[in-house]
């Protein structure tokens, strides 16, 4: 009998060498003439444990890692095909308390099931959303996704079911849903670990969105730095269409909805919602003034809805499990699971879907065990390159979008990037007005000029070249970039550099380590 | 204002796309016509030149921009606003290092300082064996396994100075 051997597919997996694993187990079955089936499925989201190798037995999934090529051959002599004991031998996979302790909705199949099966999508509650939404009328499907509470988890966190109800009110030729999977801020991975782990979610959500507002074209628009996704998402869209998933006859139920996937180039600014827009028709991914909402005057000036990711395959669920299932979970009014990820610094690295209400010091330590390197956790920034960068004293502030909004922070789109205490602040202050003049689409000059100006201000702090005056300027800045730029991107570059001047002033008062002439001061 | 096609007149129409040699002139032409129906096709259309060629040559500017009824300035605007889209060619490999945050906590500053030093190159510039472009990148989404590398189209995760000079020699040998 052939036994069924998990290697993930994921690009952090290969990253780490799932790859060359998967070869040296294939290679040494077939030498043994040992008959084994190699899937290779999504991540679990225990990336310090990657490549993590699961053995299907008849006591579950017993999991063994990080398995490295030289470990193979000692996994066989040991019985790893029958759970057999190894130093790296973790136990049944989904008991390790770090999987265990989790609320996985959103991400329930990624890591368990073959990502690009559908017959193992389906066994595994697939489609039955998507099934019950073919039952309904347009403003039903509305109205749960409305009641169920889901916000969206791009960063925003404007509620769906409004964005949706919008939508469905506007009137135009051809509505369209566009999924931003232009998951540029770092520390953030849960988009990708989803659509290369479970794709075919992210489509039913698509579709799902589709029928609710009557749009029968979707775009996915993502990010050309994840190679990996978009093998995925091709190969997932050919079984849709093949299987009548997606096309002229959903499901059978005659109705129509087409999927297409778009490649970005490499601008964090698409991921702003309107120069996303302006990209997928074809032009520079420029910010446009809202209003009018893409709602309304969305892609090539029709009702558009643009969700991220994991608002769309949020949704599979919450029309297979009903608006309560969902909404019961969380606190405030930040109901449902959030995939948290923890990232840099962090000893257990990952994906951490959670219902809301949960600390950042239990994520941090509880989860993440604390930094990579053993020293102290100094700063932790929240919500990508936009965030605030939060001390130890904010570390028991809960996951939830007003609490984090109450200390000048946010949640965004989840991603948690731990620094040690070897970290300089006025750098990552410096960074964060860096890479907003690297990626500003240029359109208003707060973000355009201000951020520029920015470095050239901080570089001065540093090089102790009128230092209050400068902390003055830089504060004064600041605030006009908050309140005088297009977009978030100028709007929000001063939440790290603020909340660094705030909270780590003494980084900002060391002794100049260069003279002025040489960072090119006046 | 864009101008019809056909009100332009025929000899300024680039036909013979002047500057391009016969292998890209097919490529362009092949990028073209796969994507010209889509909607939105200009940034399809420049990934595919781009996975074919490279890089798209100055020279398929002109092409593009009439065979879209777009002007020449709106093709252009495209390539240099995008960070991922060349004009020129690359070395045999392009190494992508991430310089955002999440590497930052996990050392990449002192990666980036070494891997210039070591290829004695700066950010968008290729060696003088024309063996690698270097590029920085802002994520790649491998966060928890940091600091990160891609070449080409190949993730490293947890790169440090040792793992980088394994990844040169990997590299090296694949373009043999």
């Amino acid at each position: 009998m052939s036994t069924t051997i998990y290697v993930s597919g994921d690009a952090s997996a290969l990253a780490v060498g799932a790859d060359r694993v998967a070869r040296a187990i294939a290679g040494q079955a077939s030498r043994n003439s040992i008959d084994v089936r190699i899937v290779r499925n999504g991540s679990r989201g225990m990336f310090w444990l990657e490549p993590l190798v699961e053995v299907a037995t008849p006591a579950g999934r017993i999991a063994y890692g990080p398995v490295l090529e030289k470990d193979v051959e000692g996994l066989f002599a040991g019985g790893f095909l029958n759970g057999g004991a190894h130093a790296r031998k973790l136990g049944n996979v989904e008991e390790i308390a770090y999987f265990a302790k989790q609320e996985r909705l959103t991400f329930a199949r990624v890591g368990l099931t073959d990502p690009l099966s559908l017959d193992d999508y389906r066994a595994h509650g697939g489609l039955a959303g998507l099934s019950r939404a073919l039952e309904l009328a347009p403003a039903d499907i509305v109205k749960i996704v409305t009641e169920s509470g889901l916000r969206g988890r791009g960063g925003a966190a404007f509620p769906a079911g409004i964005k949706w109800n919008t939508a469905l009110g506007a009137q135009g030729s051809q509505k369209y849903i566009v999924c931003n999977a232009d998951e540029g801020d770092s520390g953030t991975f849960s988009d990708r670990m989803l659509m290369e782990g479970d794709p075919f979610v992210l489509i039913e959500g698509m579709i799902i969105a589709g029928l609710a507002v009557g749009a029968t074209q979707g775009y996915v628009y993502l990010r050309c730095e994840y190679p990996h996704a978009h093998k995925a998402l091709n190969a997932a869209l050919a079984t849709a269409y093949a299987n009548k998933v997606l096309g002229d006859d959903v499901l059978g139920s005659g109705k129509r909805f087409d999927l297409e996937v778009r490649l970005g180039a490499g601008a964090y600014i698409c991921g702003e919602e309107t120069s996303l827009l302006d990209s997928l028709e074809g032009k520079r991914g420029q910010v446009r003034a809202k209003p009018p909402l893409p709602a309304i005057s969305g892609l090539f000036g029709q009702p558009t809805i643009i969700n991220n990711v994991i608002t769309l395959a949020s949704v599979p669920i919450i029309l297979d499990r009903g608006a309560e299932y969902y909404r019961d979970f969380g606190m405030g009014r930040s109901r449902g699971t959030l995939p948290l990820q923890l990232a840099g610094n962090i000893k257990h690295g990952g994906l951490v879907e959670k219902a809301f209400g949960l600390t950042l010091r239990e994520l941090l330590y509880d989860y993440g065990g604390g930094s990579a390197t053993g020293r102290p956790i100094r700063a932790v920034q929240v919500g990508g390159p936009l965030g605030a960068y939060l001390p130890e004293s904010q570390f028991d502030t809960p996951i939830d979008y007003e609490a984090f909004a109450a200390i000048k922070g946010m949640l965004g789109h989840g991603g948690i990037v731990a620094f040690d205490d070897s970290v300089d602040m006025v750098q990552q202050a410096r960074f964060a007005m860096e890479f907003c003049a690297i990626e500003s689409c240029g359109k208003c000059t707060p973000c355009r000029i201000g951020s520029t100006r920015g470095v050239e201000v901080i570089d001065r702090i540093i090089a102790d070249h009128s230092r209050a005056m400068n902390t003055t300027l830089l504060r004064d800045l600041c605030d006009t970039m908050i309140n005088g730029s297009l977009c978030a991107l100028g709007g929000l570059t001063p939440f790290p550099v603020l909340s660094a001047l705030e909270h780590f002033p003494e980084d900002f008062s060391r002794e100049a380590p260069l003279p002025l002439s040489a960072v090119g001061g006046g | 204002m864009r101008r019809a096609a056909e009100q332009i007149p025929l000899k300024v129409l680039p036909q013979g796309a002047p500057g391009l040699s016969p292998e890209q002139r097919s490529a362009v032409r092949a990028a073209l016509d796969a994507n010209l129906g889509a909607a939105g096709a200009l940034l399809p259309i420049l990934h595919a030149v781009q996975d074919a060629l490279g890089y798209v040559p100055e020279a398929a500017v002109p092409v593009i921009a009439h065979d879209l009824n777009l002007s020449r300035a709106e093709v252009h605007g495209m390539l240099s606003f995008y960070h991922y889209f060349r004009t020129q060619p690359s070395g045999n490999h392009i190494i992508y290092l991430c310089r955002a945050e999440a590497c930052q906590s996990m050392g990449a500053r002192e990666l980036e300082a070494h891997v210039r030093q070591r290829l004695g190159v700066d950010f968008h510039e290729t060696t003088a064996d024309g063996e690698f472009t270097l590029e920085p990148v802002y994520c790649l989404g491998n966060c928890a396994c940091a600091p990160s590398i891609m070449v080409d189209k190949t993730l490293h995760g947890r790169v440090d100075a040792e793992r980088f000079e394994a990844l040169l020699v990997e590299a090296a040998e694949a373009s043999k």
